[in-house]
């Protein structure tokens, strides 16, 4: 019998650093995890007098609501820290943060951050755990896992599918996280967006790239449809709305041409009208429910496996 | 962790199993008056086996299906970061109501009995049974908790550095117990 | 006392010496090069550190034994951020030269980006008084070419130029009119100084913090392209041209800017250029880990950038090596990639490094690479330095080629220590710096 993967990573910082047996790790533990949250007693014990802390530094509900659930479930003590950052306002670092948040005991850390690479810098800082909840443009991992986890659950695998990801690809990580999981597993990528929003030398990330929706969608056994991030527009390079959804919009007209059983996603929240109908967004192919429900399993699983090795590391 | 493992002696063979076995299920169907609310619910990995096999014994006698699944306690243990390297998680698949059932719980080997207090903490989680009773193949003492068996297939007395090892055919090729030495 | 070089192997780039002999220097001057320099029977000679003479007489000359080393001009920077006057926080005159010597380099030039900026002659006044007190090295001025750089009003450059800049420019931002800088060029013809551009159009390169590519993509990062450097860079030369005034390149970080000088300088303009050491040691994956001191402008660029790089110097399209020397507190470097400043220190790293790279590797010989660091910065400034010639100042040092040494942060004399070679090895060690005909620094390597 082969020796079963160890997960010795204190912190998750992106897909991009993790092996295709890590990441489905991930997705098997996720798996015991989801039936918890079927209980009627959703919690376990595992990170009984462990504390996590969000620490986000751009607002968010649905995520940080995901990983406090995802916490609390395995009996954890969680503290929210929400912070508005400007770029011209100078506070206390994120370094200076994490220390003092380190310094209170706690064991996790799970930050959200404006800037590309703050996780990593975070997690070099401190020995305890860092999760990271969406850096910049950089990563959005536990996005990615869910994702890939909720395909996995309906299509029963990842190599061989053809997964378009539809919409500002150049900002955003959560595309860029769903690449990495998603080449990983032998699936074959395909992005679609507005010449200006496809960023350099994403091809040689292993992904396709068209801006013609009808081709992305053609032999999709899934799509990916992003968020059109219109407040991030900073220099008004983005299309008008209605010329957005009329070009790139997920409509029922353009599923007919797609295949039958297409799988449609959203990371949410959906701009229903403009990157995405509001039929199609509530239709039977439509997983988008199931992906937040998901979400709380993987949060679990990965928050049990960065706090495990940690265990290990300090007793070894 | 790699322990040099000296086999030393062999307790059981594959007719004191079956005989130990069928003993248990008829104990079972005496304390419980039969099948009605009785359930049985294995602890990973072998202690499945056990209750499958169990499970068809029952039902041969009774001639009824006795419902039995498949606990994972890896999340429960007190214990987690002291046992080998790195527990998996697997899942737990019980697929009726325990609530106001008498629960059979089923493992190869009693020991400590933290693995057991863990699954009564499973268990709780899950539902709220009637009864819950403890069936082991061996029992071999030295126990930390009060934790005691109602079924037991044997007791053997054993040292601290020696382990007790059930080999069951769907999981090892073969049935057997044996006691093996850690060696260094 | 004299001071008496022997056995080293002498590079002079001034005339191609590359020869074992000695070299003597008599009052901060060189006095001889040549073979056998102590037939003198009155000379009585003290190896350099010795405390007691043996003969009981006193010592007239020092002796340095220079066997197995090479012996070359000291280094001439032609482009180090002093940080003062205003950033004395980062880096002071004092402290800068003093990471200079024992880098080997005897000779800087000053940016004008301080705080108050040098676009005045009270400023320059004011900086050239704090040199006077306590430069450890030979400091060269520049001035600004804009007020406060801000690129809408010229600074008085003829005056600048008599009180004694020796070049102008508006180093950390290029001019973006076109109109004002075609005049800066025409009044720097007339005032007879050189005007160093920075090359960046930053309507192209914006909030970008990496070299534009895969690597910033897949950090999630805004990139900086190579045409805003190169598109800037045809405007500088075209807007010289037109002025017939020469023009000095910073920085040259890219392929295609290589390319660029190397067609004008096929045209006959009177174009330099420099990069820095990092620009051929290091990549755009040395950024990979979001290791903030690997963050400057121009960003490090592509392997094949890299690689055109060293093949511009072999090819002598690239006149020189300058460090970009640019300390920043840990305050404005250990902080998230995007709010970090740009710049890396390189004082003491720019000779090992490009020995390292480019000399152990057969790139450059030892002359050409003591003419890009030496010999050629000091041509294009205009000044007497970066030769090994009889009568000139003695700025000299002595290196021990194959010793390999590690950089460690503990190490560094700058006082701020922005290094993108932390934890790196290099072979190449600067024994000696004798700076004015003194002996200024020395490490003792075994």
């Amino acid at each position: 019998m082969a020796e079963e993967l160890v997960w010795n990573k204190k912190d998750l910082l992106g897909l991009e650093y993790l092996s295709k047996e890590e990441i489905e790790l991930i997705l098997n533990t996720a798996d015991s995890f989801k039936e918890v949250t079927t209980r009627e007693i959703k919690k376990v014990p595992v990170l009984r007098g462990k504390t996590v802390v969000n620490l986000f530094y751009e607002p968010s509900t649905r995520t940080r609501v995901s990983f406090e659930l995802a916490a609390k479930r395995l009996s954890a003590d969680v503290i929210n820290i929400a912070t508005e950052t400007s770029s011209v306002k100078k506070g206390e670092t994120l370094i200076d943060t994490g220390k003092n948040i380190e310094a209170l005991k706690a064991d996790i850390i799970v930050v959200r951050h404006n800037y590309s690479g703050a996780a990593m810098m975070l997690a070099r800082h401190v020995a305890i755990s860092v999760v990271n909840a969406g850096d910049g443009w950089h990563e959005h991992p536990t996005q990615a896992l869910l994702d890939i986890f909720t395909l996995r659950e309906k299509l029963g695998k990842i190599a061989g599918l053809n997964v378009s990801i539809v919409g500002d690809i150049a900002h955003s990580r959560v595309a860029r996280s769903n690449i990495w999981g998603l080449t990983k597993l032998g699936a074959k990528v395909t992005v679609c967006a507005p010449e200006m929003l496809i960023p350099p030398g994403i091809e040689q990330m292993g992904a396709a790239v068209t801006d013609d929706i009808d081709e992305a969608l053609k032999d999709a056994d899934a799509v990916n449809v992003l968020r059109m991030q219109f407040e991030r527009d900073e220099q008004n390079a983005f299309p008008r709305q209605v010329e957005y959804f009329k070009k790139f919009g997920i409509t029922e007209d353009r599923l007919a041409k797609a295949k039958k059983d297409i799988i449609i996603m959203h990371p949410g929240p959906i701009n229903r009208g403009i990157e995405i109908a509001s039929e199609v967004a509530d239709c039977p192919q439509s997983v988008i429910l199931e992906q937040v429900t998901n979400g709380i399993a993987v949060r679990m699983a990965v928050l049990f496996l960065v706090s495990q090795a940690r265990d290990n590391e300090t007793i070894t | 962790m790699f322990l040099l493992m000296k086999e030393k002696a062999k307790i059981m063979d594959e007719e004191a199993i079956s005989r130990a076995l069928i003993r248990i299920a008829h104990e079972i169907l005496e304390r419980n008056k039969g099948i009605k609310d009785l359930c049985l619910v294995g602890i990973r990995n072998r202690g499945v086996t056990l209750a499958n096999r169990l499970a068809e014994r029952i039902s041969k006698i009774e001639d009824k299906k006795v419902p039995v699944g498949i606990l994972d306690i890896t999340l429960y243990r007190d214990d987690l970061t002291l046992i080998a390297a790195h527990p998996v998680v697997h899942k737990t698949e019980i697929g009726f109501d325990i609530t106001d059932k008498n629960v059979v719980l089923i493992d190869d080997v009693l020991y400590s009995g933290r693995t057991i207090r863990a699954a009564l903490d499973a268990l709780m989680d899950l539902g709220r049974p009637k009864t819950i009773q403890l069936a082991v193949l061996i029992d071999r003492g030295h126990r930390e908790l009060p934790v005691r068996p109602d079924y037991v297939g044997k007791n053997i007395p054993t040292a601290k550095n020696e382990m007790v090892e059930v080999h069951l055919a769907e999981v090892d090729g073969k049935d057997e117990v044996v006691i093996v030495e850690k060696d260094g | 006392m004299k001071l008496l070089l022997k056995n080293g192997r002498v590079i002079n780039p001034a005339n191609n010496l590359d020869e074992v002999c000695d070299i003597l220097v008599e009052n901060t001057r060189i006095s001889k090069v040549g073979k056998a320099i102590t037939n003198n029977a009155d000379e009585i000679l003290q190896p350099f550190g010795l405390q007691d003479d043996r003969s009981g007489n006193s010592p007239t000359c020092q002796v340095i034994d220079c066997g197995g080393k090479i012996v070359m001009p000291g280094i001439v920077d032609m482009h180090v951020h002093l940080r003062e006057p205003g950033r004395e926080d980062k880096e002071t005159v004092a402290t800068a030269t003093m990471a200079a010597l024992k880098g080997g380099v005897t000779t800087v030039l000053a940016m004008p980006n301080t705080e108050p900026a040098i676009d005045c002659v009270e400023n320059l006044r004011l900086l050239k008084a704090i040199i006077e007190k306590t430069a450890n090295a030979n400091v060269l001025v520049s001035g600004a070419i804009t007020v406060g750089r801000l690129g809408r009003e010229l600074t008085d450059i003829a005056r600048l130029r008599k009180e004694g800049v020796m070049a102008i420019t508006d180093d950390g931002s290029s001019v973006e009119d076109n109109g004002l800088f075609s005049m800066a060029l025409r009044k720097a013809r007339e005032a007879k100084v050189l005007v160093i551009c920075h090359c960046e159009d930053k309507s192209l390169s914006g909030n970008g913090v990496v070299n534009r590519g895969l690597i910033a993509t897949r950090l999630g990062l805004r990139g900086i392209s190579c045409e805003s450097e190169y598109k800037r860079l045809q405007r500088d030369i075209q807007l010289a041209e037109k002025s017939r005034c020469p023009v000095h390149i910073a920085h040259v970080s890219c392929a295609e800017s290589v390319e660029i000088i190397a067609g004008a300088k096929k045209k006959g303009l009177k174009v330099s250029c420099e990069t820095a050491p990092h620009y051929f040691a290091l990549t755009e994956e040395a950024v990979l880990e979001y290791d903030t001191n690997m963050k400057m402008n121009p960003p490090l660029r592509s392997k094949n950038d890299a690689q055109a790089i060293k093949q511009g110097l072999s090819r002598g399209v690239i006149d020189v090596i300058a460090s970009d020397h640019a300390p920043h507190t840990i305050s404005e470097k250990e902080i998230e990639f995007d709010r970090a400043e740009f710049g890396v220190i390189g004082l003491e790293t720019e000779l090992a490094v490009s020995i390292t790279e480019m000399v152990h590797t057969g790139l450059l010989s030892w002359v050409e690479l003591a003419r890009k660091m030496c010999f050629n910065p000091a041509r294009i400034l205009g000044i007497d330095k970066g030769t090994l010639n009889v009568g000139s100042a003695a700025d000299i040092i002595v290196v021990s080629a194959d010793q390999e040494w590690l950089l460690q942060k503990e190490g560094i004399v700058s006082k701020s220590k922005n290094s993108p070679f932390i934890g790196k090895r290099f072979k190449g060690i600067v024994e000696y710096t004798i700076c004015n005909g003194k002996i200024t620094a020395y490490q003792r390597t075994g």
